[in-house]
């Protein structure tokens, strides 16, 4: 099976490393970022870092589509489940603290919030229940907005609307690159996001910016060689694209996922938690589907949204400033039982990441 | 299988195995001897075909060719002389 090849070979990794290291002898300290949370989960699981040459250092940025979706948003989610509303969301999205509480919250106090592992889900609960009126919480990066895309082409039933959230990733990718402050130096790109988006949307890193950018997959060895890659473009002086992850993303991406997010969302602005609002980052859905839209729907007004609690470095995490460990509160009063920030709910955020790696990885 | 199956993260994407395809669904083998039901109305998958799933809804086809050409690439690289 295509993905039980030798993709974790324990001696080809060793030879991997050998290379990553001879390389990175040639070339200063080294600042790669990747943006997906499915890569920390790799790199920290395997403790990939650890070994790692000193001078090449992996981070973190704002992979987690959970832990970006700003305070405002959960608390427009939070009001419609109070308002009577059937609120249904991924797993990931329950207890992630909205300004004062979360959904789980909401839940405890007697509203009707459901996980559901797809959108799928929803619209399956809406024509059975017809007597209720359900939302979806589009929470997610191009990996999943084509799925909400899918469900609301095929028009949905009448009780069921959506309160869009998605993300989109090479705008963050963008004001990451020109935070000069960062000072990167290359790019891991999100493998199953660039299935969708294919490999273009990326071409402006090396072009405008000079950043080698590799489109990588998730097995310990796509991160290593993704690694690899980019080390080699480095000390080539040779910025480019280059994709390690072909078995899954064509240049083209998915074409048909493509044109129906373009047939349902219109990109627009989009405010990141902790990071503001980011130029056409974001979805709406278009007016010839706005019937379906809950904000028009329902008119849920928040104000005065808090999307970092005190003491919290979610916002400085997002965008690898900081490493989960410097902050105060991590596995002190913010753990994955009890979170502070979202960056400790997800399986996709940063902290909880580190955190589970922490008991379950010596 | 694929990395950590049992977590349930927003990109991640799984691969299974086609079964069965029935207009925009079809089902699948995750590898666990569980079929599922997935949507498959993003891609052109046939019985036999590997897709990646994510959240219910497979959004790729994985090329088994260039899963093989990764791995010769990768032998490629590491056979090298030079770094
Ligand atoms: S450890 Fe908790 S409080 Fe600290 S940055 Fe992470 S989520 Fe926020």
């Amino acid at each position: 099976m295509v993905e039980s090849l030798r993709f974790r070979d324990a001696t080809l990794a060793k030879r991997v490393f050998e290379k990553i290291r001879k390389l990175a002898s040639n070339v200063g300290a080294i600042k790669i970022c990747h943006v997906c949370g499915t890569h920390e989960w790799t790199i920290t699981h395997f403790g990939l870092r650890s070994l790692l040459p000193s001078n090449v250092e992996v981070i973190a940025g704002p992979g987690c589509p959970v832990c970006i979706v700003p305070a405002s948003e959960f608390d427009e989610s939070i009001q419609l489940a109070l308002k009577g509303l059937v609120v249904t969301c991924f797993g990931d999205v329950l207890r992630v603290p909205g300004s004062k509480m979360s959904l789980l919250d909401a839940k405890a106090e007697g509203a009707d919030v459901r996980v559901v592992y797809g959108v799928g889900d929803a619209v399956k609960m809406a024509e059975k229940e017809k007597e209720k009126d359900f939302v979806f919480f589009a929470v997610g990066f191009e990996t999943t907005a084509p799925s909400t895309a899918v469900e609301v082409v095929k028009k949905p039933p009448e009780n069921l609307s959506f309160l869009v959230c998605h993300r989109v990733i090479p705008p963050a990718m963008k004001l990451l690159v020109e935070m000069k402050d960062l000072s990167l130096n290359g790019f891991i790109a999100p493998g199953h996001v660039s299935t969708i988006i294919g490999v273009k949307p990326y071409e402006v890193f090396p072009e405008v910016y000079g950043m080698p950018t590799v489109v990588a997959g998730f097995e310990p060895l796509d991160v290593l060689f993704g690694v690899y890659m980019i080390l080699k473009q480095l000390s080539e002086g040779k910025p480019r694209l280059e994709n390690e992850y072909v078995r899954a993303v064509r240049p083209e991406g998915n074409v048909k996922a493509q044109e129906l997010m373009r047939e349902v969302f219109e990109v627009v602005d989009g405010n990141w938690r902790g990071l503001g609002v980011i130029p056409s980052s974001a979805f709406e859905l278009r007016e010839d589907y706005e019937g379906f839209d809950a904000r028009l729907r329902y008119n849920p007004k928040v104000y005065g949204a808090v999307d970092i609690q005190p003491g919290c470095k979610c916002h400085l995490v997002i965008i690898g400033k900081v490493k989960p460990i410097e902050c105060p509160l991590f596995m002190k009063a913010c753990t994955p039982q009890k979170p502070v920030g979202p960056c400790m709910v997800s399986s996709e955020g940063t902290c909880q990441i580190w955190a589970k790696a922490d008991k379950t990885v010596s | 299988m694929a990395v950590h199956v049992g977590v349930m993260a927003m990109c991640l994407a799984i691969p299974a195995k086609v079964v069965e395809v029935k207009g925009d669904g079809a089902r699948v083998d995750f590898g666990e001897g569980v079929l599922r039901e997935v949507n498959v109305m993003l891609v052109d998958a046939k019985m036999g075909d590997y897709v990646l799933v994510h959240a219910g809804y497979a959004i790729q086809v994985l090329s088994e060719e260039e899963a093989l050409e990764t791995l010769r690439l990768w032998n490629e690289i590491l056979d090298a002389a030079e770094a």
